[in-house]
């Protein structure tokens, strides 16, 4: 189990789904320069930033709460319980491991 | 030559038919969006180039999509649809309060006088309006705040705003329709609405004769005669010349009188499209035949279209806002099925032919005549 980050500025990579890759227009993984420390809030908040068409499509715009139909994934753990504020793992942090946006399986 | 531009909302994208006036080649495009709903896509009427598409689906939400050319490219806009104040409840299907809770946009209705102003309808029901192009959405609340609003019950298919039709020359004259609570008028730009729906008569709902609580599936008015109202309700083909004042009963002589969309005749307004669909459980068409009925005289009196159509192990169904005219000369008329096929007749109703067979489900068909 790694220990959350706590202290320097990091460069962290994040995985969308392919929608999301679509709607922003990028390929790959998005890495994104965050202050210490690194949160699942702080990383949605810096997507957004960068990425304005994707507001609303991973929280919801009125509760803020994350979409039912989307899941946060680092370090083969699901992060998508805890608080959005919780410093994510270590690995997350430094960009050693990417912080996963999923969407569901589920529909057709 | 004039040529037409049909924009259609599928299951899984939005697509593009274009046709000069003959209306026998067609160029596809799309899918635009693919893998998402695409419940409504309309132009501009002061802007034909700039076509709105709303965008939604189960994992990300609701987006909204501008195209300031004529939809080969979009751009997503605003897409906060915060309720004002304190949202309440409304009742759910089995009686109890609800939280209303923003789903999607079902319909957006750009404005006839100013480009930058757009109308949407959502579910759960309520009007919102831009006023900046799409920026930011505000809503309209006198509508949800009437005073009926914790009695609405949604329909099937949620309780969506799914109907705005805006007076052709008073910008503040707005009608809308709501499943299932019915018909309401504004006559101040969406500040405060009437209920419109005397006359209506709905089994299943405690007061049949009530003042909010009817599905109302579609409504329809031609420009030359705005207080003449079209409705199909969940049952019943329902006319209206007082602005929905008060309504009779139209369905005639329709096999049966269940169905989604209604529209009028681009250059007659007193010819009016349904079509029939069998029973509210058996969404599909009688006798799995597909037919366009056609009043030439306002109603009660209807006619099968059926040239081109296919009149045999059709079994698929036409949503509330996937049938449209166009307004050539000769008057054009288009269906979107969930099958995924678009029927195009550029004799009004005369004879069809498809466009299109294999889309995903169609949400939606509108038709812009252009220049």
């Amino acid at each position: 189990m790694s220990e959350p980050t706590a202290v320097r500025d990091s460069a962290v990579r994040v995985r969308l789904p392919a929608h999301l890759r679509a709607l922003a227009g990028v390929d790959g993984e998005v890495t994104l320069d965050l202050a210490a420390p690194v949160s699942a809030g702080s990383v949605l908040d810096g997507l957004q930033a960068r990425y304005p068409m994707l507001r609303g499509t991973m929280r919801d715009q009125s509760t803020g709460r994350r979409r039912p139909f989307v899941r946060f994934f680092a370090c083969s753990r699901d992060l998508s319980h805890d608080p959005m504020d919780a410093p994510l793992p270590a690995e997350v942090a430094s960009g050693t491991e990417p912080f996963l946006v999923v969407g569901a399986m589920a529909g057709g | 030559m004039s040529k037409v531009r049909v924009l259609v909302g599928t299951r899984k994208g939005a697509f593009v038919l274009s046709a000069d006036g003959a209306r026998r080649e067609w160029d596809v495009s799309g899918p635009h969006f693919g893998g998402w709903e695409i419940y409504h896509v309309k132009g501009s009427p002061s802007n034909p180039e700039r076509i709105w598409a709303s965008q939604s689906g189960g994992w990300f939400g609701q987006l909204i999509q501008r195209s300031e050319d004529g939809g080969r490219t979009w751009q997503p806009v605003g897409n906060e649809f915060i309720y004002d104040g304190v949202p309440g409840t409304h009742q759910w299907y089995d009686g109890t309060p609800h939280p209303w809770e923003f789903a999607r946009v079902w319909h957006l209705e750009p404005s006839r006088h100013d480009p930058d102003t757009v109308y949407a309808g959502v579910e759960d029901a309520a009007m919102f309006r831009s006023i900046d192009g799409g920026a930011s959405w505000h809503e309209l609340s006198g509508l949800r705040g009437h005073g009926s609003g914790p009695h609405w019950q949604p329909g099937a298919g949620g309780m969506c705003l799914h109907t705005i039709l805006q007076h052709p020359t008073d910008p503040a004259r707005l009608t809308v329709a709501i499943s299932a609570a019915g018909a309401f008028r504004s006559d101040d730009t969406g500040k405060t609405w009437t209920p419109i729906n005397r006359g209506l008569h709905s089994d299943g709902i405690p007061d049949e004769t009530a003042e909010v609580g009817h599905c109302v599936h579609n409504l329809a008015s031609h420009p030359s005669r705005p207080e003449t109202l079209f409705m199909q309700k969940h049952w019943d083909v329902m006319r209206s010349d007082d602005g929905g004042g008060s309504w009779t009963e139209i369905s005639g002589d329709l096999p049966t009188d269940f169905g989604f969309p209604i529209a009028v005749h681009a250059h007659e307004a007193d010819t009016v499209y349904v079509v029939p669909i069998t029973s509210d459980s058996l969404h599909y068409p009688p006798d799995g035949a597909l037919r366009v009925y056609r009043s030439r005289v306002g109603g009660n009196e209807w006619e099968p279209l059926t040239a081109g159509l296919p009149q045999r192990d059709c079994y698929v169904n036409v949503l509330r806002d996937a049938m449209a005219v166009d307004s050539l000369d000769e008057c054009g008329i288009y269906v979107g099925t969930t099958g995924g096929q678009v029927y195009a007749s550029a004799d009004a109703g005369d004879s069809w032919a498809p466009i299109v067979r294999d889309l995903p489900a169609v949400l939606s068909v509108e038709v812009q005549t252009l220049p």
